[in-house]
């Protein structure tokens, strides 16, 4: 069922073409402000990307529109506004690669979707490499991801020269010896994802609760029914929890310890250039990655800090580490200005990989674990959980991003660097 | 951030390099019966608080010692630094 009247109504080039000859007095607010009811069906903790995702899913997808999503802040507020916008499916290992794929094929079709414009750009991605062995470690993850329907090509150095020649191809100590390139990936105008999903779930019906704390879970015997609130309690039949780097502070309200460390990453954006970065860069001998929004600022980022944190900013030693990579790949970015920098909380768990799982607590369903890579994974997570929530089996894609792999010795780790969160 | 090495004074964090809760100390007895479960929850689960938070840092550029260090996450101050074999050894570790 679709709401009609009382929200913004269909974008399209016409509707445009009618606000503009009315001096666009027409248009409405994206999304209502709505009084929390006492009770839905489903609860979406968290009105992040994931969560508002989740909620458009099953009003759009599994017919369930008696829900709410709860968010302590305003939406968007979180990574989803914070995050470098970089949208790729490189992944090696089976856990992950047919997930990760079947999210950057949602992105595709996203914007005929939700009706909105989120500026879903599919500039390219290029790792480069600087080893042979980096190479023969590429060639091996390119075709893994073909194995899974993704695209890979591998760039031999003449052809990352014609792509990108402003880059230092003859640093002493990393010169650049070709690349892998994924085509599709890109960037997505993030802020834009989270209110394309409000949007789309508003109109299906969903209430977007905002500034509503979750405090606590009413649990008994074993089963959730509802949780307590900054606005007082509202009962659900499931509760759907997606708050990424707060992931440990909501299950532990719950009574759950997670394989969970929170941590802060760092993004920086400098003053507006002319054109000049074609697609996203990764530096492959450090850690440093880069794109170019189209308002023309440099987009860049790296490690993250390395130790637990809920404070939203991190410290000068890895800025320091962030502008010397972005040095040695390519010097002639010494000359921009930075414009601003801001942290956010990753929820890092043990092995570098999400969680999607129902919990030990009937009616209580978890999503997170995304450390710094869950901007990307935004509709196939929100479709899997809403597959979750809606039907209690795991989505196809999700079925080894269970709980329990840690104690069964499943771990995905892409990287191999063993339950040593900062590592991931 | 600074760290007020208990035998160095103040240094840099960068100095350092970060492991992770200081529970991890606290190893768990292979012979346990229980041992699997415990090993599980030593090696993945964790408090993850936000506030004040003991955890393991070592100081690689510097003497090599490991430290637990109290700091708050939130805020990231510093409250209270140890030698991490001075705490081992009050909770009757390596005699
Ligand atoms: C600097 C930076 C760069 C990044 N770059 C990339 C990238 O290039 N590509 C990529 O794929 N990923 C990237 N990420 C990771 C990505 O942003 C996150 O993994 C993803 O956004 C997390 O999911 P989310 O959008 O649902 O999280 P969020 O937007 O953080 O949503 C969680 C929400 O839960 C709310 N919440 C928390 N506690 C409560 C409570 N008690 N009650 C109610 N609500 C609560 C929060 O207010 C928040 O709005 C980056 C992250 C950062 C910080």
């Amino acid at each position: 069922m679709r709401v009609t009247g009382k929200n913004s109504g269909r974008f399209s080039a016409l509707r445009l073409l009618k606000e503009a000859l009315i001096g666009h007095r027409g248009w409405k607010p994206g999304w209502r402000n709505p009084v929390p009811k006492k009770k839905y069906d489903v609860i979406i903790v968290g009105g992040g990307g994931h969560g508002l995702a989740t909620a458009h899913y099953l009003a759009s997808k599994f017919n369930i529109t008696s829900v709410a999503v709860i968010e302590k802040g305003w939406i968007g507020g979180g990574n989803v506004g914070r995050n470098t916008t970089i949208i790729r499916s490189n992944y090696l290992l089976d856990g992950n690669e047919p997930f990760y794929e079947f999210s950057l094929k949602l992105w595709e079709g996203l914007e005929q979707d939700v009706n909105y414009n989120a500026m879903v750009s599919q500039r390219g991605i290029l790792n480069l490499i600087h080893t042979d062995a980096q190479r023969d470690a590429y060639r091996r993850r390119g075709n893994a991801m073909m194995l899974n329907g993704a695209d890979a090509e591998l760039l031999n150095t003449e052809q990352v020269r014609a792509e990108c020649p402003f880059l230092n191809f003859d640093n002493n100590r990393f010169p650049i010896k070709g690349g892998l390139v994924q085509r599709r990936g890109g960037t997505v105008r993030h802020d834009a994802v989270a209110w394309g999903y409000a949007r789309s779930a508003d109109s299906h019906g969903v209430d977007i609760i905002q500034n509503c704390e979750v405090t606590g879970f009413r649990i008994r015997n074993g089963k959730c029914s509802g949780v307590e609130t900054s606005k007082g309690f509202i009962g659900a039949k499931k509760i759907g929890v997606a708050v990424a780097g707060n992931s440990s502070r909501l299950m532990g309200m719950a009574g759950m310890r997670l394989p969970i460390e929170s941590h802060v990453l760092q993004a920086f954006v400098s003053e507006g250039l002319k054109p000049i970065i074609p697609g996203v860069i990764t530096f492959g001998a450090g850690h440093f990655y880069v794109s170019q929004s189209d308002k023309g600022g440099l987009v860049f980022g790296g490690d993250i800090d390395g130790y637990n944190s809920y404070a939203q900013r991190g410290n000068l030693p890895v800025v320091e580490d962030v502008c010397e990579g972005g040095m040695a790949l390519m010097p002639m970015i010494g000359r921009a200005r930075l414009l601003r920098m801001w942290g956010g909380i990753m929820d890092m768990s043990m092995d570098g990989s999400p969680i999607i799982d129902r919990t030990g607590i009937e009616g209580l369903y978890f999503n997170g674990g995304w450390c710094y890579g869950g901007f990307k994974a935004t509709p196939g997570s929100g479709w899997v959980f809403a597959h979750l929530l809606a039907t209690d089996e795991p989505h196809r894609t999700a079925t080894e991003l269970r709980f329990d792999r840690f104690q069964r010795g499943y771990m995905i780790d892409e990287k191999g660097s063993g339950a040593q969160p900062n590592l991931h | 951030m600074i760290i007020d090495h208990p035998l160095l004074g103040p240094r840099d964090s960068a100095e350092f390099t970060y492991l992770g809760d200081a529970s991890l100390i606290d190893r768990p007895d292979w012979q346990d019966k229980k041992a699997a479960c415990k090993f599980y929850e030593y090696l993945y689960l964790r408090d993850n608080p936000a506030g004040e938070h003991r955890e393991l840092w070592y100081h690689e550029a510097g003497d090599r010692s490991w430290l637990v260090v109290t700091r708050n996450t939130v805020t990231h101050e510093i409250t209270k630094v140890e030698l991490a074999r001075s705490v081992a050894k009050a909770r009757g570790r390596s005699k």
